[in-house]
């Protein structure tokens, strides 16, 4: 620490002695080696905190220019993005967030599952990057419900009814959250409170806990071996390299692709084929005109198409629960000794594999009406999807363990 | 590694995209309404057809006579003696002139908000509506009836223009519930009725750019938004090339 004090004078040093930000820049970025084998799956925990930065920042404009309430909040909406400069293109970037949010949070959870990242020592990181997971799905459910347009009353409709499951307490629980017999004034007005004071700053705190337990544990890396284990004789890591400016500068040109993508779609299919914006929230909310078929946004469909394959409400209600809160016991789920899928045997792959196909096909499921060979589909899937936690702590034990290089993979270019 | 992530994203997004595509089949007064967003003249005779012919009943109430007028080139002189509507001012927004009082008395609902039923509906649902009218003498309150909303309460407004249209109908056996053979009516197809002042070529032309316009109504954005969006993604495709060489550039030290 000192030496990177001492022989500065002047306004630096002044600074440094009364806040530490020299400390902190060396810490959490210069001093901070990470793997040198990252790969392309390695880019999307950044591209998450700046997706998170960008709604932070948009949404502060669409509050500006938003008035809560069952009333005003569906012309408000439409005066913004009519009238007030720059806001077409802003309140856009907001809604398309949300989504975007969800697809690099779905390929972050997906190089988990790939490379054992949420194996020992990265437990904890793996469970807290859970209830940030958790915290973003009420975020985002409550943001889709502020505009109150007709799928936004009719999605809050199914999504709220769903805690009336709960034994008991359910009926007077929904009262509660409502805040009303029905969806009204008092939902949109709290909704909009937590959507945009309680649930940022939560995902906030989670995110800061998440950064401090990484550096605490470091990153692991696809060939899911400890650089910390090998160190050269200035006590670095042999297999590290410093964040900065190794990976920031990676990490920039990583921005500036998912920008492009981003801004295409902004800018040429905001609606995204119906997906990102569905057609029927471009009506108000009307209580007696249900929509052909009432859909969630795509990122909560397979949980949905869990929800819808069991006849019985209240057991495809806890099914949907398990399914979500299944994630949490990964880490103690999966008991290979080796962290990498590179270094696990053909079952392990088969099973990964078989899970990320399910999740997806089970979100395409949930796009479809509830009907015919939909069903029976989302039947055999579900049924999959809870194999895949139910199967991975025999595969893994089996097949997890074979030989492991004693460095990683690198190719140098 | 640029072509991968590229790749990656792409794929699940437009994987995912593919999913919503092509909901049901296409029945043949099912058409595409083809509008061109880009397009102006057509836009701005979509804009004279709503108010001529639709602005009666429907309000776009989102939508103010002078940004439509700015947006489509419409010069202020031909604004104001063609589409501001007499007793309203350039700045107002569209109302429809019927009190709604009036409307629910007429038709038994206020007629709807137009802003955004090209954006909800989708402009193809606007255009088979505006097309698919036909007569219907169960239907004692218009005497019309309509393919793409059934029941509908709107009377056909553009009867003088489209003139009235008789649909034929065959029957068609389907199976019921338990299995028993349900004789059903299907459209087959429309022949002339009662002849209208333009002819259906011209008709079609007509619905076309007042969906156009209807389109622009719901997003009026859009005109401008393309243009900014290409310098955008250039600029934006500059910047990771750059941000690509300099990464390149320091990661040489790397083995």
């Amino acid at each position: 620490m000192s030496a990177v004090i001492e022989g500065k004078g002047g306004f630096r040093a002044w600074f440094n002695k009364r806040l530490p930000v020299d400390q902190f820049i060396e810490d959490q970025l210069t001093g901070y080696y990470a793997p040198k084998n990252f790969n392309v799956w390695y880019f999307f925990g950044s591209l998450a905190l700046l997706v998170f930065v960008m709604q932070i920042v948009t949404g502060i404009f669409v509050t500006m220019h938003f008035k809560p309430g069952e009333t005003t909040a569906w012309n408000s909406v439409q005066y913004m993005v009519r009238e007030v400069p720059y806001m077409w293109l802003i309140q856009p970037m907001h809604a398309v967030g949300a989504s975007f949010f969800f697809i690099v949070v779905y390929l972050h959870m997906a190089r988990a599952f790939l490379y054992g990242s949420y194996k020992a020592p990265r437990e904890l990181l793996w469970v807290i990057g859970m209830l940030i997971y958790l915290a973003l799905m009420a975020e985002a459910f409550m943001g889709y419900v502020l505009p109150n347009g007709n799928m936004s009353y009719w999605g809050a409709q199914v999504i709220i009814n769903l805690f009336g499951t709960i034994p008991g307490i359910g009926p007077d629980l929904v009262e509660w959250i409502r805040g009303d017999y029905g969806i009204g004034d008092a939902t949109l007005t709290r909704f909009f409170s937590l959507h945009v004071v309680a649930l940022p700053f939560i995902i906030a705190l989670l995110v800061v806990l998440h950064l401090v337990a990484l550096r605490q544990v470091g990153s692991n890396n696809p060939d899911g071996i400890e650089i910390k284990a090998k160190l050269g004789p200035d006590g670095k890591p042999l297999d590290g390299i410093p964040f900065h400016p190794y990976y920031t500068l990676k990490d920039i040109v990583g921005v500036g692709l998912f920008l492009t993508v981003f801004a295409i779609v902004v800018f040429f299919m905001p609606t995204f084929f119906g997906l990102f914006m569905e057609s029927p929230n471009f009506e108000p909310a009307n209580p007696v005109s249900t929509p052909e078929h009432i859909a969630p946004v795509w990122y909560f469909t397979p949980y949905y198409a869990i929800l819808r394959a069991v006849p019985d409400q209240k057991i495809g209600a806890l099914l949907m629960a398990i399914s979500v809160a299944a994630f949490l016991f990964v880490p103690w789920l999966d008991r290979a000794q080796n962290k990498s899928i590179r270094y696990r045997g053909v079952l392990s792959k088969l099973l990964l594999g078989m899970f990320f196909v399910t999740f997806l096909v089970l979100m395409w499921l949930g796009l479809k009406p509830a009907e015919g060979l939909y069903v029976m589909l989302a039947r055999i899937f579900t049924a999959l999807y809870f194999a895949f936690f139910i199967l991975l702590p025999f595969v893994s034990k089996a097949d997890g363990n074979g030989p492991v290089p004693e460095r990683v993979t690198y190719h140098a270019h | 590694m640029r072509i991968s992530l590229y790749a990656t994203v792409l794929a699940l997004t437009f994987g995912a995209g593919v999913v919503s595509a092509n909901e049901g089949g296409h029945v043949g007064w099912q058409r595409s309404a083809d509008t061109e967003i880009g397009n102006l003249p057509s836009l701005q005779r979509g804009a004279r057809n709503f108010m001529a012919y639709c602005s009666g009943c429907h309000s776009l109430k989102f939508v103010r006579y002078a940004r439509v007028c700015e947006d489509l080139k419409i010069a202020v002189k031909q604004c104001d003696d063609l589409l501001v509507r007499p007793g309203d001012k350039a700045i107002d927004y569209i109302k429809a002139s019927m009190p709604a009082a009036d409307a629910t008395e007429w038709f038994g609902k206020v007629p709807p908000d137009l802003s955004l039923v090209a954006r909800s509906r989708g402009t193809d649902w606007v255009f088979n509506f505006l097309t698919t009218f036909y007569a219907d003498p169960a239907s004692q309150k218009t005497g019309v009836n309509n393919l793409q909303l059934p029941g509908t309460a709107m009377p056909h407004v553009l009867s003088s223009l489209q003139g009235v249209q008789n649909a034929v109908w065959r029957n068609v056996e389907t199976k019921g519930e338990g299995g028993e053979a349900v004789v059903a009516r299907e459209f087959e197809k429309f022949e002339p009725g009662v002849a209208g002042s333009i002819t259906p070529a011209q008709y079609d032309e007509f619905a076309r750019d007042t969906v156009a316009f209807l389109q622009y109504a719901g997003d009026p954005t859009q005109l401008q938004r393309e243009g900014i969006g290409i310098w955008v993604i250039l600029f934006l495709l500059m910047f990771s090339g750059i941000a690509y060489m300099l990464k390149k550039e320091y990661w040489k030290d790397v083995r």
